[in-house]
């Protein structure tokens, strides 16, 4: 018991750490208009639920417990402008979503990635694919087998929020898991 | 291959529907003030009413490319109809450099069409010729008179007889529409081409003009597929794992290049489109998206993050070497070569937002064309004197044209939802 919450913590931090390295390079650039605004656009995202995550292995098992037997209720994971690293308070849900599919090796999620609108169709998706990207190694850190993820990106073709402002744009920027 | 599935495909759904109308309108946003004035005048009918005045589409097509000033009809004192009855002093006086008139008359069950095309300032029929046209084609007709004046008076060939694609869009969230138009240069004559409720985008012509290769959604993973107009026939080209994107294709119609992520990042492919193999082209850990070709075949434009942000990068295919080409602002994107290969067109970002761009090649200096916050997806006209491209107006999308030189421009609303992502086809001529 003791030595498992070891390896979840150990799988936690291995997945933040691979999934930082993999995403400093380059970003995921929706379309800054100046650059500057980076980590900080990721405010009010509203509808996710209030997820705490203090980064340690209890957070994991809480998450966890409710999940081993039915898929997550936290489907959708929110992203910071020009940005495609996973943001610590959604940290537990993948743990969660890690956990469900690792108890259920039938199960298959498809990542669908998603940009808003800012910048060019085609550009917007790779960089919804990048950011599927990020959930998927951070998912297979945790121990998913590969052959239950795929990523599908949708660009900016798919808004969840029609709507040409900041609270539109941080509701676009996301990954669903379509189970 | 699995991934190569050729399933011909003609479901209900995918078949041309001319039920389903998405006419554009056109509204000149900015007139060039090096536009030459002309008059056009009413061309006459010999007593019937034809269901298209032909002279107004000669005038219309004539001031949207930006080259010509039409005088209004009400500051005409005369009405020739052909070139014996012009009186060249009145035209002097109105400050008219070119004249244009004539007459239409019925001819069996369609039309003919007698047209003369006079240099004022010289007192001379620069052009006079008659055109037959079906009786559903007096618009045709009108824009094959448009092209011949166009170039007589400039020298440059005339690109009012061709078409574009573009694809429209309507709700949000998991209740969308999306479908796949083509229509004639000034928005008519709209044809659904495919309807669905998952994305379609990166619509784009054959050389010949008779098929268009996009990227569909409709199996919710995205695929290419070319699909012929005539028939409404099409083939899925790729379906792979990843990004299945932009495609492109080569001067001679035998090639697709396209971004294809099936082996991690998204690379450049280029695809034999009767062989079906696939050649890749780049190989970095970056993005690279968004080909297109040189007109001569020889190079690619794409665009990649290989830097940092997104810049157009140019890939020689005969020696493999990668030059960067964009060196201004911090994103430059979906480069499109003119047709003389001297310059590109491509999405630019300033402090102004998203724009059109115009850099030329030898010098290297970027012009920005277009004046709104959002603009994008580039198409130049086969002549290279306008591109088309996506805009918004109000909360909608539409579609903006502009002149080469950024002095005249035009939007093209529409009626219902957001039009985006156009492609204006070659000649089809």
């Amino acid at each position: 018991m003791q030595f498992k919450s070891h390896a979840r913590s150990l799988a936690l931090v291995l997945s933040l750490v691979l999934v930082a390295g993999c995403s400093s390079r380059g970003g995921t650039q929706d379309g800054s208009m100046d650059g500057t605004n980076g980590g900080a656009a990721g405010t009010g995202v509203s509808g996710t639920g209030q997820v705490s995550g203090t980064g340690t292995g209890t957070n994991g098992d809480r998450a966890g417990q409710q999940a081993d037997g039915r898929i997550p209720e936290v489907r959708i994971i929110y992203f910071d402008f020009d940005r495609d690293n996973i943001r610590s308070e959604f940290e537990s849900v993948l743990v969660a979503h890690a956990r469900y599919l690792r108890s259920n090796g039938n199960a298959r999620v498809v990542l669908q990635g998603h940009t808003d609108e800012r910048g060019t169709r085609e550009y917007n998706m790779a960089l919804g694919e990048r950011r599927a990207n990020s959930v998927k190694r951070f998912l297979e850190v945790q121990g998913v087998s590969p052959s239950q993820l795929e990523v599908v990106s949708y660009g900016e073709e798919r808004p969840a929020v029609r709507g040409h402002n900041d609270a539109a744009y941080d509701q676009n920027r996301r990954v669903v898991f379509a189970y | 291959m699995k991934a190569l599935t050729t399933a011909l495909l003609s479901a209900m759904l995918l078949i041309f529907s001319t039920l389903a109308q998405a006419n554009l309108t056109i509204e000149i946003t900015r007139g060039s003030d090096r536009a030459t004035p002309i008059a056009v005048v009413p061309f006459a009918a010999d007593g019937e009413s034809l269901p298209e005045d032909v002279a107004q589409i000669v005038s219309d097509n004539l001031e949207r490319s930006g080259f010509f000033e039409p005088l209004e009809r009400g500051a005409m004192y005369d009405q020739p109809t052909s070139s014996e009855e012009v009186g060249y002093g009145q035209w002097r006086a109105l400050d008219v450099r070119y004249l244009v008139v004539g007459r239409v008359a019925r001819e069996g069950e369609g039309y003919r069409i007698r047209y003369e095309l006079m240099d004022v300032s010289g007192s001379r029929r620069m052009l006079g010729e008659t055109v037959t046209a079906s009786s559903n084609e007096l618009r045709g007709g009108a824009h094959y008179i448009s092209d011949q004046i166009f170039e007589a008076i400039t020298g440059i060939r005339g690109a009012f007889s061709t078409r574009i694609a573009y694809v429209t869009a309507q709700g949000a969230g998991d209740d969308m529409q999306f479908a796949l138009y083509v229509a004639d240069a000034d928005g008519r004559n709209s044809q659904q081409v495919l309807n669905s409720r998952e994305p379609i985008l990166s619509p784009a012509w054959s050389p010949d003009g008779r098929k268009l290769a996009y990227v569909s959604f409709e199996t919710e993973r995205p695929a290419i597929y070319i699909q012929e107009l005539s028939s409404g026939q099409r083939v899925r080209a790729t379906a792979f794992e990843g990004v299945n994107g932009a495609p492109a294709w080569s001067p001679d119609g035998r090639k697709l290049a396209m971004s294809l992520s099936k082996d991690g990042q998204p690379e450049i492919y280029v695809m034999d489109v009767a062989e079906r193999s696939f050649e890749r082209i780049t190989n970095s850990s970056s993005i690279d998206t968004e080909p297109a070709w040189a007109p001569d075949g020889r190079s690619l434009l794409f665009t990649s993050d290989r830097s940092g942000g997104p810049q157009i990068y140019r890939h020689d295919l005969g020696s493999g070497q990668v030059e960067r080409l964009t060196f201004t602002g911090n994103y430059n994107a979906r480069g499109r070569f003119a047709p003389d290969g001297q310059s590109l067109f491509l999405v630019h970002r300033s402090n102004n937002g998203y724009q059109i761009a115009r850099q030329d090649l030898e010098s290297s200096r970027l012009v920005v064309l277009s004046d709104s916050h959002w603009d994008e997806s580039p198409s130049v006209a086969p002549n290279g004197t306008m591109v088309i491209f996506a805009t918004r107006q109000g909360n909608s999308g539409v579609l903006g044209a502009v002149s080469a030189d950024g002095r005249a421009s035009y939007r093209l609303p529409s009626a219902q939802g957001d039009v985006r992502e156009p492609a204006w086809s070659p000649f089809l001529n």
